[in-house]
């Protein structure tokens, strides 16, 4: 009886003071991403990626001598059920660690629950931006990461000098269009020369808007669109362009949303040429890549495609089994703290590198579709850093984000004080 | 490199390597690396390699004033990307691409075929859009003397997209040669665009400016409108000239005070203007441990407060008073606004302006159809989309919540039918009858076992084929994905009608006015001129009197909504293929469709009709008024709908008597 | 009174004679056991929760229960306007969701004025009032590329206000649709069409950013109560849940009461016969004005109650489907019986959850596995579809298989299974 009680004692002692080897077998990573409703469509996907890095890893002896098993919870595109679900997770399923999510609204929904509960959540999709959440490792891209780089190819490289800026009504175009319209004044384009439209989710009927966009070319100037258009949508909105004759010589269109999922949907014979800017392309060529689409397509069959949030997952998903690695133990904290300074090799060569913001720097790639709904990556950058506060609003030029030195994901450099620790939701 | 001085194992197998990659390279060894054209690329190789349009003009020039016979084909070959350089040697060459890691490469100077090797030592350079436009430029001198009309052509299109001063010389030197007709008037038209640009004399550009009177062209604008560039300036007093258009006042619409006090302050002829905020960061300025100017800090806490300390520091001489209203008066009254132009002599400007100024009356009544040209497609969709359930709502009186889902049905029919026939004529024509009996098929199952039972409750009709809408949609989920899937009209629908650059309409719309008014006709055929249509508007008015009379009402109850359901499958295809088949599609369209049939009043053809119409331009009239939010038009059609149901609740054609009571 | 509508021959004697003179409670004992089972039902999960008791019960199960709670109240404002009243509203989650954004204009302001307040304290000068409102649209429109505050938010700084808001925006919403669809007697079908249409256009209308309420994104973080960030949320959400079951509870007494007076016999008559009712010269429309505007109001409380719960309110919570499903859950509990509103949407909510969630077990059927998360739907779609056919009593209906001592009154009261075939027979 004593016996037992001095070898439990002795267990939470040495639970206590070596937490390596108190790591809870099997390791739980959440998957928070819709199998159903209208987000399914993109974030199925996901799920299945998660669930191939998770059994690639086990085949490769797991993390921290223990196997990893994915929790997989279906939020069926709801955003309140997204914070459910993420409680869930955390407070039931105990995971150490969530990746999921996709539309900004639904992260917006499961961050109070994240912070909450300090879980760690990994965000795989380019978003607006704005936000830096101690809880949170942004692995998509920052604005300064898709949105103005593209812009600076526009204006530099096709002498684009007259801009629409079409989106889908929601956060992620408001916002990214609101930091483009200023950084393209900086840039000297006059307010006038910058069209601005918002059509709702699903929007088919575009003839009165890309009339409007030829219309602009009337004074002169060579026009260019930039599309934050979501989802299915795009399929109206590429098909009237095509149906117009608008070759992509006369009016280049950049869509930040387009990847190859979306093309799949498309007939892209009519719109070779039209650009895409992402972190990744299937295309990419590397041994990496190579390995990667190969694993993808045996699992999933030949016709699927990879697309830059499964490269978001790689990479974060990596990083987080080396940060637990190096920490020795999956607790939230030290898993936070290992994490800075990650670096993990991009599928399309070069590599990341987590910084402090809980941002990638990952390089840039501009690709123009092919008839075959494939991307012909023509130009790419060196790694750029993800910036959570951008330099051209003014409310958030003076906030920086810095975690592991200043402890705070909305600093300003203004005031030097720290304007609240949780994130804005 | 002695390699023999290392025997191992190892060594050995790199020696082979080695060996191998040298056999490999050996084709590479053959090309000419000292011909001209291999010379002229190699001067620039770095411009070329890493190609942006800001630098590569230079490499480009060079090209075409070498004066090689090969030039040309190295331009096209790489703005087509099938020019690539050998990392190693830093060599250019021609490539086919065998597969993914075997290229074939051919000599640039002569195409002299050098073999296959594999493609790791090869980089393909990938000029974008901005340099291949530039390219294009470049390539005209040499095409637009091609023997080819097609080639012509291009050089005309490349002329059209980067014109050059060196273009206007050319064109001129080959328009009287010009065989095709066709060409030659693209060419004069190109000729006059370009004097307009870079014509040597005043005379010759407003005589090619006077050719534009009345164009619609897009080119003709964006060629006229910079020359009417303007820019307001300021001065002690209005310079006497041409180029002044028209003084402006300070608080004129075209000038407002503030944007007037700037250009003073630009001009350096006035102070700066103190910000608002400077009122706070003076007190900061001047904090003194806990006060500033002989008050708390923490008392500060109103604009009032702060403004009051603010006052006391421009009396003791701490900060700078902001501007009065009347001070940024006396300034601006000291000085004179103006209007110049800026983009061309103001002769040439004067007789542009004059141009687009009859240009903008014909173009705002372009516009006009144009918008009225879109109101009608959109009417049309509305109406194909409205028409099924005119019949299964209107005339049988059945609420039909599942009819979107019938519509997508409709859609995927259409795009099954595309996987096995590849040919999109065929396949149109093929989906649209088995798209029809497909539907057809449906609704009749659905009357049979739901419907039927139900004719006496509406309101559950409306709850149980809500049920199967439901089901449906999930099902066709499970079945295709929740991806779009593709539906390609045929190529013959591709591109659409152009009356002039402004107003023109997509071949797949006109398609679907045509397919809109086909079935109107079919519908007003079936009902009035046949046998079924006879009974069917026997049993809809009056079921048991019908059913004495020798018509079976199941059965016509079955046909017509069938009919109806069929109707639908078909409005599918034509939705499918000028948006997207996903399985929401139909939920896109089930209240318009309804507030279609509503508001155009229950029971006729005709008010569905003008229903449609009604919901389409409604709809086109509000996102013409407000471009820049297509959502709220949405909104304020349902709004408007809404409010025209309080005044005519049986629709705009109210049916009377009996059949009102259907 | 005077008119004793000839439907209901029971009553005849008016409502001071016979079985009336006896309490409300004794005459519809089901109101007794509705509420005793749901004081029951709020202590069991009390105890076995995180926050309160023994821990068994998750805290996000806690607040799943309590939603439940709350939309239960909102189909029993469905089952009195449409089970009772006949007139089928495809609308009302569109009140709900104008409850709910009501109280989150609130949660949202009050929680962003203590942080900007906190960080504006560390400024050299004291904050002005301008400067805290100006730091609080920052944080709350800084998402959606806007810093300045709509008009609509104008009272979003007061909780009286904006609780005052919950109950007279609905009620004015519908007073103002009701009146002009009743007015010119829109009925039936077209009415459920209008108001599928308002919901619709209210949803389309708040998705635009413009709208002042954050579009798409919509009002987050709202179970964070303002000042209260230490209680933890495992006491947060016994907290809704009692409030939810109070809620209820009041709604339930309301209800029973009104349907089981003269007022409810009236009201069914009108759902029973419009024509007869007005001939018999009652003011029919004055009757389902304040029927559809009673039942907005106590759906936008049921939505304030909540939201607070689920934590974030955008548009799509009022897309018409969601007014659908609200009419399914009446349809599949049983119409025209108060409980019947309350089971369907407690269990269908509730079942709709377990199959979504990924819990249900899969079936491998060797050549194709049956994955619930895909085909729950299709399930339910076809399962209602089954209960309109077949059982139009719903699952209420399998309470009148239990045999009642007493069931005089049967007819008028909320026990009634009031379901009359001819309401639709003209």
């Amino acid at each position: 009886m004593s016996k037992t009680l001095f070898g439990t004692t002795a267990a939470v002692l040495l639970a206590t003071v070596l937490p390596a080897a108190a790591q809870d077998c099997p390791i739980k990573v959440g998957v928070l991403h819709s199998l159903s409703g209208t987000m399914a469509i993109s974030e199925t996907t996901l799920k299945d990626t998660m669930e191939m890095l998770v059994e690639q890893q086990n085949a490769a002896g797991g993390v921290l001598g223990c196997e990893l098993e994915a929790v997989v919870v279906d939020p069926a595109s709801d955003w309140p059920l997204f914070a459910e679900k993420a409680r869930e997770l955390l407070t039931v399923h105990e995971v150490d660690v969530i990746f999921g999510n996709w539309t900004s609204v639904s992260r917006k929904s499961v961050l109070p629950v994240i912070e909450e509960l300090n879980g760690l959540l990994f965000y795989p999709v380019q978003y607006e931006g704005e936000e830096s959440s101690k809880n949170v490792f942004y692995t998509g891209a920052a604005p300064n990461q898709q949105a103005i780089p593209a812009t600076d190819y526009f204006l530099e490289e096709l002498g684009v000098e007259k801009f629409a800026l079409l989106g889908t009504d929601y956060v992620y175009p408001r916002t990214t269009n609101n930091i483009l319209e200023a950084y393209l004044k900086d840039k000297g384009i006059a307010a006038e020369d910058i069209f601005v439209n918002y059509t709702p989710f699903g929007h088919s009927d575009w003839s009165k808007i890309v009339a409007d966009v030829v219309a602009l070319g009337a004074d002169g100037k060579k026009v260019g669109v930039i599309s934050t258009i979501n989802g299915d949508a795009n399929v109206g909105f590429y098909k009237e362009l095509a149906a117009a004759g608008i070759s992509a010589d006369d009016i280049p269109v950049v869509a930040f949303s387009v990847g190859e999922e979306e093309l799949a949907g498309l007939d892209t014979s009519n719109l070779v040429g039209h650009l895409a800017a992402w972190n990744y392309f299937q295309s990419a060529e590397s041994d990496a890549n190579e390995a990667w689409v190969e694993a993808w397509k045996a699992r999933m069959g030949e016709d699927r495609v990879t697309n830059d949030p499964m490269e978001a997952h790689y990479i974060g998903f990596n990083m987080w089994v080396n940060a637990a690695t190096a920490a020795g133990t999956t607790d939230v904290d030290a898993v936070r703290t290992a994490m800075y300074g990650q670096e993990f090799p991009n599928l399309t060569g070069g590599t990341a590198v987590m910084l402090p913001n809980h941002h990638l720097a990952k390089p840039v790639l501009i690709g123009e579709i092919q008839a075959d709904g494939q991307f012909d990556i023509i130009s790419q950058t060196s790694e750029v850093p993800g910036d959570a506060w951008t330099d051209f609003l003014p409310e958030s030029a003076v906030l920086v984000s810095d975690w592991k030195e200043l402890g705070c994901g909305m600093y300003n450099t203004d005031t030097s004080t720290c304007v609240q620790i949780k994130s804005n939701y | 490199m002695s390699p023999s001085a290392h025997l191992g194992r190892v060594h050995m197998q790199r020696l082979l390597a080695f060996f191998l990659c040298l056999m490999l390279a050996l084709p590479a060894a053959a090309q000419d690396a000292d011909a001209p054209i291999q010379q002229v690329m190699q001067t620039h190789a770095d411009l070329i390699a890493k190609a942006s349009r800001r630098t590569i003009q230079t490499a480009i020039d060079a090209l075409t004033a070498s004066g090689l016979p090969a030039a040309q084909e190295v331009m096209e070959r790489w703005q087509d990307k099938e020019m690539w350089q050998d990392e190693t040697t830093g060599l250019f060459v021609f490539v086919e691409e065998i597969d993914r890691d075997t290229i074939r490469i051919f000599d640039i100077s002569d195409g002299t075929d050098l073999g296959e090797v594999p493609d790791d030592s090869y980089k393909q350079l990938k000029p974008n859009s901005g340099v291949r436009g530039l390219i294009a430029a470049g390539l005209v001198k040499f095409q637009l003397f091609d023997d080819s009309p097609a080639i012509r052509r291009l050089a005309l299109d490349a002329i059209a997209r980067d014109p050059e001063q060196g273009h206007l010389a050319a064109l001129r030197d080959v328009i009287a040669d010009e065989p095709s007709p066709a060409l030659a008037a693209i060419m004069t038209r190109l000729e006059r665009l370009l004097t307009i640009e870079f014509g040597d004399d005043e005379a010759e550009k407003i005589a090619a400016i006077a050719h534009f009177d009345g164009d619609l062209g897009v080119d003709a604008r964006a060629a006229l409108n910079p020359l009417v560039t303007t820019r307001i300036e300021v001065g002690e007093a209005v310079p006497e000239g041409p180029e002044v258009l028209r003084t402006l006042r300070p608080g004129d619409e075209a000038l407002p005070k503030t944007q007037a006090y700037q250009l003073l302050v630009d001009a350096d002829l006035a102070p700066p203007l103190i910000p608002a905020s400077e009122v706070r960061e003076a007190l900061i300025r001047n904090i003194d441990g806990s006060t500033v100017a002989g008050v708390q800090v923490a008392s500060l806490n109103t604009d009032r407060a702060r403004n009051a300390a603010f006052a006391t520091l421009v009396a003791e001489g701490l900060a700078e008073p902001a501007a009065t209203e009347e001070e940024i008066d006396t300034a601006l009254a000291a000085y004179q606004f103006f209007e110049v132009f800026i983009g061309a002599p103001p002769t040439v400007a004067l007789a542009a302006k004059d141009v687009l100024s009859g240009i903008e009356t014909k173009l705002a009544l372009n516009q006009t159809a144009d918008l009225a040209l879109d109101a009608i497609s959109l009417a049309s969709i509305y109406f194909l989309a409205a028409i099924g359930l005119a019949i299964t709502f209107g005339v049988m009186g059945v609420i039909n919540m599942a009819h979107g889902e019938f519509i997508m049905m409709g859609a995927y029919t259409g795009y099954v039918v595309q996987l096995f026939v590849p040919d999109h004529t065929l396949s149109i024509l093929l989906a649209i009858p088995l798209a029809f009996m497909v539907t057809f098929a449906a609704g009749v199952a659905m009357e049979r076992l739901v419907i039927r039972w139900l004719y006496h409750r509406p309101l559950e009709t409306l709850l149980a084929t809500f049920g199967v809408s439901i089901a449906l949609q999930q099902l066709a989920k499970n079945i295709f994905g929740t991806q779009a899937r593709p539906l390609t009209a045929p190529g013959w629908l591709d591109g659409s009608m152009v009356i002039n650059d402004v107003v023109s309409i997509s071949y797949i719309r006109i398609a679907i006015f045509i397919l809109a008014l086909i079935f109107l006709a079919l519908f007003l055929i079936v009902m009035n001129r046949t046998r079924l249509g006879l009974e069917v508007r026997a049993v809809t008015q009056n079921p048991r009197m019908a059913a004495s009379m020798g018509i079976n009402p199941d059965r016509i109850n079955m046909l017509t909504f069938g009919f109806g359901s069929g109707i639908a499958g078909i409005a599918g295809v034509a939705i499918g293929l000028y948006a997207k088949v996903t399985s929401e599609m139909g939920s896109d369209y089930i209240v318009q469709s309804f507030m279609t049939v509503v508001v155009g009043g229950v029971g006729n053809i005709w008010g569905t009709l003008l229903g449609a119409a009604m919901v389409g331009s409604m709809q086109k009239g509000i996102e013409f008024l407000n471009p820049s939010n297509t959502l709220a038009a949405q909104t304020y059609m349902i709004l408007f709908i809404i409010l025209f149901i309080q005044f005519r609740p049986r629709g705009i054609i109210a049916l009377k008597g009996r059949a009102a009571e259907a | 009174m005077t008119d004793t509508p000839s439907l209901f021959p029971k009553y005849a004697g008016g409502l001071g004679a016979g079985p009336q003179s006896r309490p409300f409670i004794a005459r519809h004992p089901s109101v007794l056991i509705f509420i005793a089972c749901l004081a029951l039902f709020t202590l069991c999960v009390t105890i076995l929760s995180e926050g309160f008791g023994i821990g068994v019960v998750s805290t996000s199960f806690v607040k799943t229960l309590g939603k439940t709670l709350c939309l239960c109240m909102v189909a029993l404002a469905m089952d009195l306007v449409w089970g009772y009243c006949g007139i089928l509203s495809l609308g009302h989650m569109a009140f709900f969701g104008i409850g709910g954004y009501a109280i989150g204009m609130w949660l949202m302001y009050a929680r962003t004025e203590i942080i900007v307040v906190q960080s504006l304290a560390a400024a050299p000068l004291p904050p002005t009032a301008g400067e805290i409102s100006q730091g609080i649209a920052t944080q709350i429109f800084g998402v959606v590329g806007a810093s300045e505050f709509p008009p609509i938010w104008a009272f979003a700084h007061s909780l009286p206000l904006q609780l005052a808001a919950i109950v007279i925006v609905p009620g004015l919403l519908a007073l103002v649709f009701g009146w002009l669809a009743f007015r010119s007697r829109v009925t039936g079908v077209y009415l459920s069409i209008l108001t599928q249409a308002m919901t619709l256009a209210l949803s389309l209308y708040l998705f635009q950013n413009d709208s002042g309420l954050r579009g798409n994104n919509g009002l987050s973080g709202l179970q964070n109560l303002p000042g209260l960030g230490d209680v933890p949320q495992s006491t947060v959400s016994i907290w809704f849940l009692w409030a939810s079951a109070l809620a209820l509870g009041l709604a339930y007494l309301l209800c029973a009461w009104i349907v089981s007076g003269k007022f409810g016999s009236v009201i069914r008559a009108i759902r029973d016969d419009e024509a007869r009712v007005r001939f018999l010269g009652y003011s029919v429309e004055a009757y389902k004005l304040t029927i559809f505007t009673l039942t907005a109001v106590i759906a936008g409380i049921a939505g304030a109650l909540y939201y607070p719960q689920a934590g974030i309110i955008n548009p799509a919570e009022i897309a018409p489907i969601a007014s659908i499903y609200l009419a399914v859950w009446v349809a599949i509990g049983g119409r025209g019986r108060l409980y019947g509103a309350v089971i369907g949407a407690a269990f269908v909510s509730l079942v709709s959850t377990w199959f979504t969630g990924g819990q249900a077990p899969d079936i491998n059927l060797g050549f194709y596995t049956i994955s619930w998360v895909d085909w729950w739907t299709v399930l339910l779609g076809f399962s209602f579809v089954v209960v309109t056919l077949f059982a139009p009593k719903g699952i209420g209906g399998l309470i009148d298989l239990v045999p009642s001592p007493n069931r005089h009154g049967a007819d008028l009261g909320p026990d009634a299974g009031s379901l009359r075939e001819s309401e639709a027979d003209r």
